[in-house]
């Protein structure tokens, strides 16, 4: 572990330098361990796959303090008492067709059929490792190993709002249309990111656990037209 | 209600940003000279936090349908045009503008000016913030066409007759801490060690240009290349307005307050938030130059005492008598009030 200083407002407690779920798990753990603290001063925690940064004003909370209460929280004690299993969260994702217009070329880089790849992802839990890039923009672990393929050689200028998609190894929902160059492999019909909902404008937060289920384009409009009129 | 009648270079409506959400992806937003902000508040008789029109290269043409008071906080071109005719107006005090005047703002000599008007103008609030992302469509946005409402319990409001005078303030004041001199202060970076010797030396020894694609996400540098040891890219960690990023390419970013809230770039140092406003005032062309300063938790806290060896720190010492510390002007955090210890 390393305590790393980003300026004077943020302090970085770095579990490891790569993509790690182990590591991930104790960045988990010592994100709940330290919300537990429930210092005043600290605006934001931030986890990603390796690390925890910390946010806070320093008028209000020496860096001390924060420094000690990082590393309190991911000491192994803490780190215990906070770890939890997590009930997975359905996510309906419409495979294929105009929705994943990757899926036949990532089956075949694999050397799978469609079918094959489809339940494969559909028995995996996915852990939301952290969330960047765009507002709400989950970045997933947990794929087969044996799903792990480069970025697209050319991105595409626009990702389709909604697009579930995998590359490096990793999975990600794009909650909104933007450029990218992972495979597009399916769709979801769920709203990733709503303002209007300052409790939890994200679908999805860091340490959430998904299980994807399958659905056929019927339903992906029927869920959506649900979902619009919720 | 206020018309925008012509919008040629981008404004945006901030405050003091979005924090507590970047967790989930939410950058912080919010002036990128939150002192300005506020002074411009002041003058308007608002709080500090409440949402102004912030403006670069040159300001909007806008159009009052009912009697307002407003204030602007940076050197900008402006006048009142009416059928009594035209009238100068002159920064850092408040105006009145009449109903059917129209505000004419034009070129912003001060990198940043801040436009606010008495009641607050009263934008989309989201996630605590009126503060505008555009990638996210987060907050109103602000453009040719588009109407802003300004806040309740303001002149603007038909009926409210006009209360405060006209209030000004020291034109001296308004140059602290943007106009400060001398090398923006930074904390080395969490990937310092990411960088050779003589690269860090180079970072700290020679002068930097603001490029042109420079924008509210970020500054971009021109200067010598900063050499990698190990490549340039990492998995990535969380960032924050300030972080100094490294591409592959040596030619380093400083991020500014919409960046996004996690980088995979290398972060070869931090500029100090006391140092951060001047960064907003920065536009292309503008030269600047980094001083290393450590911040150790001992010392760098509001009552930390121990000095350097020498007595005074040595930046306080090397003549940067404008950024040193001052009682606070308005009631906000004073980030100034920091004590950091020059590196050697």
């Amino acid at each position: 572990m390393k305590l790393l200083e980003l300026g004077d407002g943020a302090l970085t407690l770095e579990f490891g330098e790569r993509i790690d779920p182990d590591a991930n798990a104790n960045v988990m753990a010592a994100r709940d361990a330290l919300r537990a603290l429930n210092l005043d001063g600290i605006t934001d925690i931030v986890p990603t796959w390796r690390s925890l940064t910390v946010h806070f004003d320093p008028l209000r909370l020496p860096h001390d303090r924060v420094r000690r209460a990082l590393l309190q929280a991911a000491s192994e004690e803490s780190a215990l008492a906070t770890r939890r299993s997590v009930a997975p969260i359905i996510l309906p994702v419409c495979f294929g067709g105009e929705f994943g217009p990757d899926l036949a070329d990532v089956a075949a880089a694999t050397g799978r059929s469609e079918g094959e790849l489809i339940a494969a992802l559909c028995a995996v839990d996915l852990q939301v490792a952290l969330i960047g890039f765009l507002p709400g923009f989950p970045y997933l672990g947990g794929l087969p190993d044996w799903l792990d393929l480069p970025r697209r050689a050319t991105p595409r200028t626009a990702v389709p709002a909604n697009s579930f998609a995998i590359a490096g190894g990793q999975a990600a929902i794009y909650p909104w249309q933007s450029p990218g160059g992972w495979h597009l492999l399916g769709r979801t019909p769920l709203t990733l990111f709503d303002p209007a909902n300052p409790q939890r404008p994200a679908r999805f937060a860091p340490g959430d656990v998904l299980r994807i289920e399958a659905i056929s384009p019927d339903e992906f409009t029927v869920l959506r037209e649900r979902l619009r009129h919720a | 209600m206020l018309e925008i009648l012509a919008c040629p270079f981008p404004a945006t409506l901030q405050d003091t940003g979005r924090p507590g959400y970047r967790h989930l992806g939410v950058p912080l937003s919010g002036a990128l000279d939150p002192t300005w902000l506020a002074l411009a508040n002041a003058l308007a008789g608002n709080p500090p936090d409440a949402a102004a029109i912030e403006m670069r290269l040159a300001g909007p043409r806008l159009k009052s349908d009912a009697d307002a008071l407003f204030a602007i906080a940076g050197e900008v071109d402006a006048r009142i045009v009416g059928e009594a005719g035209t009238r100068a107006v002159a920064p850092w005090r408040s105006h009145r503008l009449h109903a059917g005047e129209e505000l004419h703002l034009d070129a912003v000599r001060s990198g940043v000016a801040y436009l606010a008007f008495a009641g607050g103008i009263e934008g989309r609030r989201e996630l605590g913030s009126r503060s505008r992302y555009e990638r996210a469509d987060l907050g109103s946005p602000f453009g040719r066409g588009l109407t802003l409402k300004v806040g309740a319990g303001s002149p603007c409001v038909p009926g409210t007759p006009l209360r405060g005078r006209a209030t000004a303030i020291p034109r001296r004041l308004g140059i602290l801490p943007a106009r400060a001199d001398g090398p923006l202060r930074v904390i080395p970076g969490p990937q310092r060690e990411r960088f050779s010797d003589a690269a860090w030396q180079s970072f700290l020894e020679s002068e930097f240009v603001v490029g042109r694609d420079t924008d509210r996400m970020g500054l971009r540098l021109d200067g010598p290349r900063l050499e990698h040891v190990g490549g340039a890219d990492i998995v990535s960690d969380a960032v924050t307005p300030g972080a100094i990023q490294v591409p592959g390419d040596g030619r380093p970013i400083v991020l500014l307050a919409d960046c996004q809230t996690v980088g995979g770039y290398t972060k070869i140092a931090t500029v100090i938030g006391a140092d951060l406003p001047r960064l907003g005032h920065a536009l292309p062309g503008t030269r600047l130059r980094f001083a290393a300063v450590t911040l150790d938790g001992s010392t760098c806290g509001t009552t930390g005492s121990r000095a350097g060896a020498g007595g005074q720190p040595r930046h306080r010492r090397a003549g940067y008598g404008r950024t040193r510390p001052r009682r606070p002007l308005w009631r906000q955090p004073d980030r100034r009030s920091h004590r950091c210890h020059a590196l050697t």
